[in-house]
């Protein structure tokens, strides 16, 4: 199935968590916040979190602003 | 000496030392953001929130391992927001990125050549994050009936801009921000506009509670010496209003005695 990370589409399998994504992208650890179809999923709830075909995931991080 | 020390800003029941807040963004490299935060002395420092880049340098140097949470208040904003939506999503996200911290800076856009606020989006987005439990440090128009509007809604400060952001024109009306703060009940923060270090006096001179800044310092020749530049001018300003200056004259009035002349 299909999920689409930051605006790009990622072939995914069933059962394909929010934990491993965060993994498999290199960002474990890193100070990150998720956002599925415009809800937030919870660091504490990436390791249970299961994406559907479709979903629009949002990783993001803090940069320098005014 | 008069008490000059204990003068703390008071933000949502915190209390700052320092009335500068600044920006993160436009600096030279994460080492310049550093080194110019520490020589503003600010304690409160914005931040914006965008997309992890993905598959690019995931070792990198985060913008919150030079700045961390712990030592100071991260302020992040909805800089890029031209809707209330995007605003409220992007204050989520932030809470979420710093582990519940309810702190936010609001602004929400109305067109990118003058960058000035949506007024009336900013109201709505306000409205949701304050029902969210945020607590809304709002960038709005120098209106003060809006400001006033803000403030009864429950924002925690009211930052009015001096002029467009990033234009280093100054506080272009004056007597629009004095009213401001007259009529204000919460923390009055000066937000954008100011260009150099006599704007950041005059705004403290007037009475505003503070000054938050980012292109002043960051597009300065030398970012480090203008954020210094700017701590004592928002110190100097605070000093004066608080010393309350002498009442402007049409005609000159002697400092030297005329008594005693043998002229």
């Amino acid at each position: 199935m299909e999920i689409i990370v930051n605006g790009e589409s990622r072939q995914v399998t069933e059962g394909y968590t929010a934990a491993r994504l965060v993994e498999e992208l290199g960002l474990s650890g890193r100070r990150i916040a998720m956002e599925v179809n415009r809800e937030i999923v919870p660091r504490s709830d990436y390791e249970r979190h299961v994406f559907d075909d479709g979903d629009r995931v949002e990783l993001v991080h803090a940069i320098g602003g005014g | 000496m008069p008490n000059m020390q204990n003068d703390p800003l008071v933000i949502a029941g915190t209390e700052y030392q320092s009335r500068l807040l600044t920006g993160t963004g436009k600096y030279k490299d994460l080492e310049e953001t550093r080194a110019a935060t520490e020589a503003a002395g600010a304690e409160i420092v914005t931040i914006a929130i965008r997309r992890s880049n993905i598959g690019q340098n995931p070792d990198e140097p985060n913008l919150l391992e030079v700045l961390p949470p712990d030592r100071y208040t991260i302020l992040p904003n909805t800089a890029g927001c031209f809707t209330a939506e995007d605003a409220v999503r992007t204050c989520k996200l932030a809470r979420e990125l710093l582990d519940g911290h309810n702190l936010v800076k609001l602004e929400v856009l109305g067109d990118e050549k003058t960058l000035y606020p949506d007024v009336t989006a900013t109201l709505e987005a306000a409205e949701t994050l304050i029902k969210d439990g945020f607590q809304v440090m709002v960038y709005t128009s120098d209106d003060p009936i809006i400001a006033k509007r803000l403030e009864e809604m429950g924002c925690v400060a009211v930052m009015p801009l001096a002029a467009p952001i990033g234009s280093g024109l100054g506080i272009q009306n004056r007597y629009n921000i004095i009213e401001i703060v007259e009529n204000a009940n919460v923390p009055i923060l000066v937000d954008a506009g100011v260009g150099t270090a006599s704007d950041a006096a005059i705004a403290m001179e007037m009475g505003c509670d503070g000054v938050l800044m980012n292109t002043a310092i960051a597009a300065a020749k030398d970012p480090v010496l203008m954020a210094s530049a700017m701590k004592k001018a928002i110190e100097a300003g605070r000093e004066a209003y608080r010393a309350g200056r002498m009442p402007r004259k049409r005609y000159a009035s002697a400092s030297s005695p005329l008594e005693g002349t043998f002229f």
